[in-house]
Order: structure tokens, then sequence, then C-alpha cells
């Protein structure tokens, strides 16, 4: 099976070039200035960006357990619908994570939906109890790439300590969901200006950094690399850039909502905008595009958190946190691009390019010879309304849903097959 | 028709016409209070329910006196928050009692939200009986009707709200209607109990009780909910009183002819003395009163509304 993608613009992290992308079965056999070549199939990309396929870090599929919300074939068709092929989904399914049986059965269910690659996020602690960690070695033999109680922090810094310690004699990482839950107990959004006119309990954004700095330190003291999953406020990237600086082995990520949206989007108490950590100040949100913008951030993830719409349609304070994020990261990183934040190569390198080396997939994150065929072909004009017809999750707590976005998938191709395409796209 | 919503959720979204509005119709059923027979047809044969998820026997009392007052059939629902998360939502409750075919609800919810989420998913009028640390849009209201009937006028007046602003939804009405209508509010409490970002109240912030008290028109003392304590913003009830409660001596720092109101019920000698509390001064008890009289006046106002 041969597959040309004519007439598009590749983008790379570190370059751009107009030509055509030949795909042999699952790989990239060839990059081609002509057409002279016999295939059984071709795309035109014409006036399309081509692009590795995307790399999630941080989703969360619900499968097992709350399977009604998502599971891993809903969540495998709004991934590649957003243009991602590899996906890390988070340990908190019930049961939990915490062992290679439930790796073993996540991967092999995966396998048979093959819509994309699932590399599975252990637990951090057995039962996430943060008290005994889990069996990494064996976890990761089942498939597991790294480690989180993500949803929960890790309260005792020993057991912390352990982790990162323990994690890096596998060559893994560990994911810190940062939160002192001490701190603003039963919070439910940003503690503001906006918290005080609604009179709802706020979280002050020191809930995250107290936990930045402990990690932060943690990692100092064992060497092990710490991944920073959603941060969410200025003073978080401000504790990264210091312990990058100190030679601090640390990564961390940001959610498409922490860089497009304030906590002022909550002034109608619409329970779509409540998340964890939630939607912060202007101020939070520049700082976090001036992070995207000077490297310190290292990846864009969504936390996909499916919610079902009964769960969500209740009283702010009792609606879980989370939104849909798969679908939406395109349009909003590509936003990103159109405010002059950052690069399309830049684009690349956050959602592909850079998880793909932080998580040491040789054959991922760059369209180039040799390279797996995990491919997105985003049209970044494509206006449509995001609707029912178009998400593929079961959940629809996204609060751009029925909203006009602009930016799309619309092909996805994984191990050279295209496993996703835009419903009204006229690209032949 | 000054005012045409639906529903009352908060004063926060009025303008200072509108809640002048309120108060001038108030006046009226003030006066039929005072009669002899303190009874108006104007809400016969409509429906109101007092649905009240929090506890509060004050203010329901308040309504539903006010309701019959006006000749409606007022029905009383009340269950705590937490016995309706079996199964049935909010919203289900609501509608159910809706399919009954009422025309207001009068709602009481410990979240802030719930009622602007209610009045949005359903057909009836709902009147915001406090929700969460939100809003008591009748309350500030009442505190105002009781004001400008002792001042004459609101606008220019010193105000002082004092104590725990940061879970008052007492408080946050009455906040963004002074500043409406050109009051001049200050507000003071044990820091633990003052928002971080109270200046978007748009209001002074004090730092102690006689910078709060000097030179006030009104005093307002917020109830201390006692249990707050477990949460540790403030050490003990002996030095909250000491240190935030109004005494006769702090009230020799306001202007001579100063009222000083409550939203009730007072915890005596806690936030309030009781020397204060029952002097020539205290207006808490017309406070009372006017609540009828301004819920009668919401009421009427959101019946006519349906109509239209
Ligand atoms: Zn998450």
């Amino acid at each position: 099976m041969r597959l040309l993608i004519k007439n598009g613009t590749i983008v790379n992290n570190d370059n751009t070039q107009k030509a055509n992308v030949l795909i042999e079965n699952d790989k990239i056999i060839d990059i081609i200035n002509h057409e002279d070549v016999t295939v059984d199939e071709t795309i035109n990309a014409e006036g399309m960006l081509i692009v590795p396929g995307l790399i999630d870090m941080h989703v969360h599929f619900r499968d097992p357990g709350y399977e009604y919300k998502d599971d891993l074939e809903s969540g495998s068709k709004a991934a590649v619908a957003g243009g991602v092929t590899t996906c890390l989904p988070m340990a908190n399914t019930n049961p939990l994570n915490d062992n290679r049986s439930i790796t073993e059965a996540m991967i092999a269910k995966s396998k048979n939906i093959g819509l994309i690659d699932l590399l599975p996020i252990g637990a951090i602690s057995k039962g996430f109890k943060g008290e005994s960690i889990v069996e990494m070695g064996d976890m990761i033999e089942a498939g597991a790439v790294a480690f989180s109680d993500d949803g929960l922090p890790v309260t005792d810094s020993s057991v912390m300590r352990s982790a990162l310690e323990y994690a890096s004699s596998f060559n893994s990482f560990v994911i810190s969901h940062s939160e002192d839950c001490c701190l603003a107990h039963r919070g439910v959004m940003n503690e503001g200006e906006i918290s005080t006119i609604l009179g709802l309990k706020g979280m002050p954004s020191e809930k995250e950094e107290i936990m930045v700095a402990r990690d932060m330190l943690l990692a100092k003291l064992t060497g092990g690399h710490i991944h920073i999953a959603h941060v969410s406020s200025e003073w978080s990237l401000k504790l990264i850039a210091l312990a990058k600086k100190e030679g601090i082995n640390v990564t961390c990520e940001v959610a498409p909502h922490h860089f497009s949206f304030t906590d002022k989007k909550l002034l109608t108490y619409d329970t779509n905008y409540k998340m964890s950590p939630p939607l912060r100040s202007q101020r939070d949100m520049e700082a976090m595009r001036e992070g995207l913008k000077n490297g310190l951030v290292d990846v864009i993830a969504t936390d996909h958190a499916p919610h079902h719409s009964d769960e969500k349609f209740v009283e702010f304070e009792k609606a879980p946190f989370g939104i849909l994020g798969l679908q939406t990261l395109v349009p909003l990183t590509l936003k990103l691009v159109e405010d002059n934040v950052i690069s399309l190569n830049k684009m690349v390198e956050l959602t592909s390019y850079k998880p793909a080396k932080l998580l040491k997939l040789e054959n991922k994150g760059k369209i180039d010879k040799g390279m797996l065929a995990d491919i997105a072909i985003l049209d970044p004009n494509l206006e449509y309304i995001y609707d029912d017809n178009l998400n593929k999750s079961k959940s629809k707590n996204s609060p751009l849903l029925y909203e006009k976005l602009k930016g799309a998938a619309v092909y996805t191709i994984k191990n050279g097959n295209v496993v996703y395409k835009f419903p009204e796209c006229i690209t032949k | 028709m000054v005012y045409n919503k639906k529903d009352l959720i908060g004063l926060r979204e009025l303008s200072k016409e509108e809640i002048l509005y309120f108060l001038d119709s108030a006046q009226q059923f003030k006066d039929l209070n005072n009669s002899e027979i303190k009874k108006d047809k104007l809400l016969h044969g409509k429906t109101v329910i007092n649905a009240f998820f929090e506890n509060s026997t004050r203010t329901r009392v308040s309504f539903e006196t006010a309701a019959k007052r006006l000749a409606a059939d007022a029905i009383n629902f009340s269950s705590s928050s937490s016995s309706v998360s079996k199964g049935e939502t909010l919203v289900d409750t609501i509608k159910n009692m809706q399919s009954m075919k009422t025309d207001i609800f009068v709602l009481r919810h410990s979240a802030s939200g719930a009622a602007s989420f209610v009045a949005n998913n359903i057909d009836a009028s709902v009147v915001n009986a406090g929700d969460g640390a939100n809003e008591h849009p009748t309350q500030a209201l009442l505190d105002l009707f009781t004001i400008k009937e002792h001042k004459g006028t609101l606008e220019g007046l010193n105000v002082s709200i004092i104590g725990d602003i940061l879970h008052s939804r007492v408080a946050r009405s009455n906040i963004w209607a002074m500043n409406k209508l050109g009051m001049n509010v200050r507000i003071f409490g044990p820091a633990t109990m003052i928002p971080k970002y109270s200046e978007v109240f748009n209001c002074k912030v004090c730092k102690t009780m006689e910078e709060a008290v000097e030179g006030s028109d009104v005093i307002i003392m917020m109830r201390i909910q006692l249990e707050r304590q477990n949460e540790s913003l403030v050490p003990s009830i002996r030095e909250y009183s000491k240190f935030f409660g109004l005494n006769k001596e702090r009230i020799k720092l306001s202007n001579k002819d100063a009222i000083i109101m409550h939203p009730g019920p007072i915890n005596r000698g806690v936030e309030i003395n009781s020397d204060v509390a029952d002097s020539q001064r205290s207006v808490i008890l017309d406070q009372v009163e006017n609540g009828v009289a301004i819920r009668m006046a919401v009421l009427n106002i959101l019946n006519q509304n349906r109509k239209g």
C-alpha cells in the first residue's frame, strides 16, 4: 500500500517546506518534489499543513470503569478527529491502572480498536493512596511509560521521593499533579476577583505553586525527571524556570484552556469552564503564552476529561472538574499561531516533536524519511461549528461545543492508514 | 414597568432605577401591612413555593407572610441540599414542583449560582432568597428600604459593613446596590473573612473597628457563622467579640444619629452586644417588618411581569 500526500506544506519543528510525502505501509519512505511515483492512493493537501501526528501526553479515557463518559473507542475516535495519533491515558480509571494487568488490558483493547497508539501512564502509588509505590518495572514491561496519581497529589514527600528515584532506575519519569489540597480545601475555581464577585470558594494559585516548589526540590534531591502536569499559574512557571536554570531535570505541560481562557468565563457559572487547576487570571494566561513562546513550556497536553452532561448539569459547586480537549487542541493552538504567540514550527514542537523526545519515541514527532507514517493534515483556515456531528466523545462538556471554530485536522493518518477524514472536506 | 425580568436573582445585575423601583413599590405594602386588613388580592389564585434547600426559618416565614398577604397559595418545601443528592437533582426537584403549576419559586440554596441555574432552566419565576455566598437581594432591598426610611435619603450616606464579608451574600448584595446608589461603603472584619481581592467591591477596607465605625451613618453587622470556627478563620468567639464586635463604646465614634442593622438572627454578645442590639439606634426589628413589604413588592412585580 503506497500513499502520496501532495501539494501540501510540511511543517516540522525545525523547518517548513512545500513537498510531497510518500508513504509505504506504515512508514514515510520519501519526501519528494515531484509526483512521478506509482501509488495506490493520493491525497491532495493543497493549502494544508502536513504535520507529524499529535501526541497528547495527558488524557482521561475513563476506560475501564466509567465508560459512559468515554471509553477507549470513543476516546480514540475523538483523538484522531483532533489530529492526535498517540495518547497517554492517566491512571485514575476504575480499577486504577496501578498494576500490570490493567496496563496490558488497556493496551490490548486499544490495539484492537487500532486508531491510535495508547501509552498508559501508571499510578505512582498503589490504590492512589499515596503510601507505597507501584511495581513500576513490571508496568513498564507491560507498556506503561510514566507514572502519575493525576487527579490527586502525592502528599507524602518521602513517597514522591521514592517514586522519582525508583522511576529513574527504569529510565522513566514521574508526572506531578501539583496541588496542596489543604490550602483552600473544596475550592471550586481560581481565587481572584471573579471568585470574590461570585461568592464561590477560590483556589489560590499558591495551592499549585507550593507543590510545584516541593517537587522541584525533590527532583533536585533525587536527580529524577519530574514532569509537571497542567501548569496554570505564573509563579509555577517562575519556579520551573528557576529549576531549569539550575539544571534540575524538569519538564512541564500546559493545557489549551489555560492559554486560551481566563476565570472571567465563569461569570455565568457555566460548569463547562470548571476545571482543576482552574482557569486563572489574565496575568496567568499571559504567562502561559509567554512560557510557550520562550520555550519554558515543553509540551501542550489537553487534559481531555470527559464528564456526562448530567454530571455537569448541576449547581456549580457540585459539578466535576474537567473539560473535553482532544478536538479543540488544533483550533486553540492554531489560534496561538494566528495571534503570533508561536510559529507553526513551534506548534509542532509543542504538540508532537517534544512529546516524542520526552517519551523517547524515535520514530515519531517528525515528517521525515524513515519515520512512522503518523500524520495530521491540518486546514488552518477551515471554519466550522463544532457540533454533535463532529464531536466524537461520548461526553459534551466542552464550552466550545456548538461554537464556531477555525482550523481542524482534515485527515489523520495512523501507521499509513487514513483513520479520520473531516466530514465536509473537499480535498480530492 | 421599570423592572421587567422574569426573576430576581441579584442586585449586581440591576440598575439604580430598578433598585429604586422595588423600594418605591414596597411603600404601598408597608402601608397595607399597617392597616386593619393586611390583605390584598394581587396574587389571588397564584401558587408560590418556598423552596428552601438550606434552613432559614426567618426568611421563609417572611416570604410566606408576604405571599399570603397577597392572597397567593404559599407552599413550603424544605430539604437540606444533601438529602436531595440521593439521585434527584436540584433542577429535577424544581421541575417536578413546577409541574404542579407553580408560578413563583422562592429559592434558598447553599450553592452560589443555584438561583440563576434554576431560573435559566424553568419557566416559573424565581426569587433568590439567598444562594451560597453570592446574593440575597431581598435582604439588601429591605436594608435599603429601612435606611431610607430612617435617613430620608440614600445617596452620600456612610455605611459600614462589619464581619464575615467573605461568606456573606447579604454583604455582596448590599455592596453592589449601595455602590450604584451613591452610598459610601466601607467594610471591616478579621482579615480571614475579608476577600483578598476585595477591590472588586470598590469600597474602602478598614484596618480597625474604630476606623470602620468612625463617622458612620449606618452600621451593618454581619452574622458570624459559629461553625466557621472549624475553618480556623477566627481563634475563638471570645476574641472575635473583643476585636470585631459592636459595643456602646465603639458606637460613640459613629455619627450621632447612626443606625445599627443586622440581618439576623443575631449572636448576642458575639457580633453585637445586647446593650446595642436593644438600644434606640437598633433598627433590627424594623428590618424584619420591612422585609415583608419588600417581599410583597418583589412577588407582585414578578407576577405582573409574568402576565406581560
Ligand atoms: Zn488530568
